[in-house]
Parts: C-alpha cells; sequence; structure tokens
C-alpha cells in the first residue's frame, strides 16, 4: 500500500536522514523511533505530503503521492506535535469544524458519542482553553475515531496522556488494524499491542 | 459516509472564521477603531480649511483604510500557524487554494464590509459632498478587496517570520500603491481591473507560500 524508498531529509544545509525504505502493507503497524532531531517528526511530514523529500520516492497503491494529491490525503489522518485545537471552540466544535473542513459533515449526535469514548463526556462543551494538555490531546485524537482514513500518521500521541488513555489508544490502534488499516506511530513511550509491530530506527 | 465535499468545507470555514471573531470580537473592533481614529487625526494636524479638507478626504480615508486592513492582516493565519490548525488545513483532502480563498473571503466580510459601512460617515467629517461620497464608497467596495487578497500574500510570506508585522507592512503597503491611487482619484474602471486581477493571482500566491512556509 503505501512503500517508500531511499528517502533522504535535509533541512537546511543538514542532512537529517538517507536511504529509508519501508512498506506498510494493510494490518501494518510501525514504530518510528530515534533520538531527538533524528527526523522523526520530518518523516511523518513527508509522509503527509507536507514536506517534500530532499530524495527518493513515496508511492501509495503504487503512485507517487504527490501526484495523487487530495485522494490519498482522504486515506491519511495525521496528529502532529501540536494538537491543531483551536481555544475559542468546544472540543465539540473543533470536532465537528475538522471534520468539517475535510468536506465531511459530522452530526452533533456522532461527534459528541466519539469525545465520550475519549473521556470527554462532561468537558465537550467548555472552550478548549479551559481543558489540560492532556483533554486537548485526547480531543484531537477524537478525529481518529470519527475519521475512517486507512493510514494513520501519529506524531508523539501519547504524550501528556495519562495511562488509561494511553490504553485506550493502544486498543484504538489495535482495532484499527484489525480492520486492516495502517499506522505509524512516533513515540518514545512503550507500545504494547496484542499484534506484533515493526520498527523504524532513525539514527542521529 | 459521504465523499468529502467543497460546498461542505467552504460552509464550515466561513462558520469557524466567523465563529472566532465573534469570541474574540476586540479584534475586529480594534482594527475600526484605529480606521476611525487614524482618519479623524489627519484633520487635526492640518488647517481647518474646508476646501482643502474636502480635496483631501478620499485619500484619507483610503490611506485609513488601508493601514487599518494591514493591522489585521497577520491574524489570518498567524493564529492557524501557531496552534497547528493550518498544518491540518493542509492534510485535508480539499484544494489549498479553495482553504484560502474561503479565508479571505471570511475576513473581507468580516473587515472589509464595517469598514466600507463606516467610510460615509468619515466624510462626513470632511464635509465631502454627497456626490463624492458616493464615488469614495464604490471605490472602497471594490478596492478593499483588493486589499484583503494582497494582504493575504503578506500574510502568508511572513508566517512564521519573527517581527513579521512590521515585515507584512513593509511587503503589502508598495503592492498597494496602483489601488491606492485608482482608489482615492475615483477611478472605478481601474480599480475593477485590478480587483480581477488580484483576485486570480493572490490566493493562488499566498497559497503557494503558505505551503512553503510549513514546510
Amino acid at each position: 500500500m503505501l512503500e517508500t524508498s531511499h528517502l533522504q531529509c535535509v533541512r537546511g544545509n543538514r542532512t537529517i536522514f538517507r536511504d529509508v525504505s519501508f512498506a506498510v502493507r494493510p494490518g501494518d503497524c510501525f514504530r518510528l523511533t530515534g533520538p531527538n532531531g533524528s527526523g522523526k517528526t520530518s518523516l511523518l511530514r513527508m509522509l503527509c505530503g507536507l514536506l517534500t523529500p530532499a530524495c527518493g520516492s513515496i508511492q501509495w497503491r503504487g503512485t507517487a503521492i504527490q501526484r495523487l494529491g487530495e485522494e490519498y490525503l482522504s486515506e491519511i489522518s495525521y496528529l502532529g506535535h501540536r494538537p491543531g485545537i483551536k481555544d475559542e471552540l468546544t472540543a465539540l466544535e473543533n470536532l465537528r469544524v475538522s471534520c468539517g473542513l475535510s468536506g465531511i459533515e459530522l452530526s452533533h449526535r456522532a461527534a459528541a458519542s466519539a469525545l465520550e469514548r475519549l473521556g470527554l463526556s462532561g468537558r465537550m462543551n467548555l472552550p478548549a482553553r479551559f481543558l489540560s494538555e492532556g483533554e486537548r490531546r485526547r480531543a484531537a485524537i477524537a478525529r481518529l475515531v470519527v475519521g475512517r482514513s486507512t493510514l494513520w500518521l501519529l506524531d508523539e500521541v501519547m504524550t501528556s496522556l495519562d495511562r488509561e488513555a494511553v490504553d485506550s489508544i493502544q486498543l484504538m490502534i489495535e482495532d484499527h488494524l484489525s480492520d486492516g488499516g495502517m499506522a505509524i506511530v512516533a513515540t518514545h513511550q512503550d507500545l504494547k499491542l496484542s499484534g506484533s509491530f515493526q520498527r523504524i530506527e532513525l539514527a542521529a | 459516509m459521504s465523499k468529502p465535499s467543497h460546498m461542505v468545507m467552504l460552509r464550515w470555514l466561513l462558520w469557524r472564521e466567523f465563529t472566532l471573531a465573534w469570541r474574540r470580537k476586540s479584534d475586529v473592533m480594534a482594527m475600526l477603531a484605529f480606521f476611525v481614529i487614524v482618519a479623524s487625526v489627519f484633520p487635526l494636524g492640518m488647517d481647518p480649511d474646508s476646501r482643502l479638507l474636502r480635496t483631501i478626504a478620499p485619500g484619507v480615508v483610503w490611506v485609513s483604510a488601508l493601514l487599518a486592513s494591514i493591522l489585521g492582516v497577520g491574524r489570518l493565519f498567524g493564529s492557524d500557524y501557531t496552534d497547528g490548525t493550518l498544518e491540518q488545513m493542509l492534510v485535508t483532502p480539499q484544494p489549498l487554494l479553495l482553504i484560502v480563498s474561503g479565508k479571505i473571503l471570511a475576513q473581507w466580510l468580516m473587515t472589509g464590509i464595517p469598514l466600507v459601512v463606516i467610510s460615509p460617515l468619515l466624510a462626513m467629517q470632511f464635509g465631502l459632498p454627497a456626490g463624492g461620497t458616493r464615488m469614495l464608497v464604490v471605490s472602497l467596495i471594490a478596492g478593499i478587496p483588493i486589499l484583503n487578497l494582497i494582504g493575504a500574500i503578506g500574510a502568508s510570506l511572513t508566517l512564521g517570520v519573527r517581527g513579521g508585522g512590521a515585515i507584512v507592512a513593509l511587503i503589502v503597503l508598495p503592492l498597494c500603491v496602483p489601488v491606492l491611487v485608482f482608489g482615492a482619484g475615483g477611478n472605478a474602471s481601474l480599480i475593477g481591473a485590478v480587483l480581477a486581477l488580484t483576485l486570480v493571482f493572490a490566493p493562488w500566491a499566498a497559497a503557494s507560500a503558505l505551503r512553503i512556509a510549513v514546510e
């Protein structure tokens, strides 16, 4: 499904990584590890088309992602370092807006149940600036629940989450994989999945 | 679930921009107050000759509108960039050109239209006759969207740059000179031509600059 070959990342005049090649197939999970500054975020941003690789190619079902454009973007979900939550909007509004911006109408009901699943039951109508860091993170993760993308690109999504939330995300990833989904998870924390996962190790 | 639709996206984008502006009312209010104050201090600084005031009125109102619109330009993408929502918009299956155009449209509806509505009151301060006021309003109706469009280019070029506010002004002001000349001169057809030109090129330029800024 997703194949990369000989990816190279150059920031400024520093080569961050080179020759990164891997293939992700339905049901696969990759854990992306490496010390700070080894290019984990850059690699994920390349995979969602925000960053152009200096060298190498990324292909989705055999076609370069640059050529697929929106067709590819409709199949991925990317959660970055910054949760992408607007302080002035409530968690519920944030979720509905972010679905709306990708062109999909999400009902109030569906949004509320996704947020409940992430343990935000009593707080989904508060402006997000009153939420804690972990709660904002949960509100961002709710996007994965309501979307139906095939490939999840998760960048340190488990930071500032409590044990319970980490467990529920790992369950979500497992569910997603058993439905034939794919995930690439950059994290410093341990990933506990019932199935196996592969690693991409970036050197410093 | 249905297929992603552009109309749904535009509707939500406008809803989002309006809701955010409504919950941060002070931003828009500050811009409008700035517009009124700048236009009002000009007469205080010069000879209170009513003929002179009438002559300079269109120019003063135009310059004030230009400065006020630059004041608001940094917010177009700035906060979305810092909280990561801009990045999320770039990975949605929607054309960036449409997102940028939608944001400019919202900016115009929220700041441009109030500027036009206030301008006759300012013209009154200068004792501009009805005919002159009408001409001023028409030129502002056609000209302010141009300021918003050019402002969007400046905003996306300076995204993430330290001290971006001053640089935006340095980029946008020279680009707005033609609008100012035609606008204050009351040359409606030339403004229309510039509007058509910027409508085509500005969103595209802003979208390309955004891609680079986020990379």
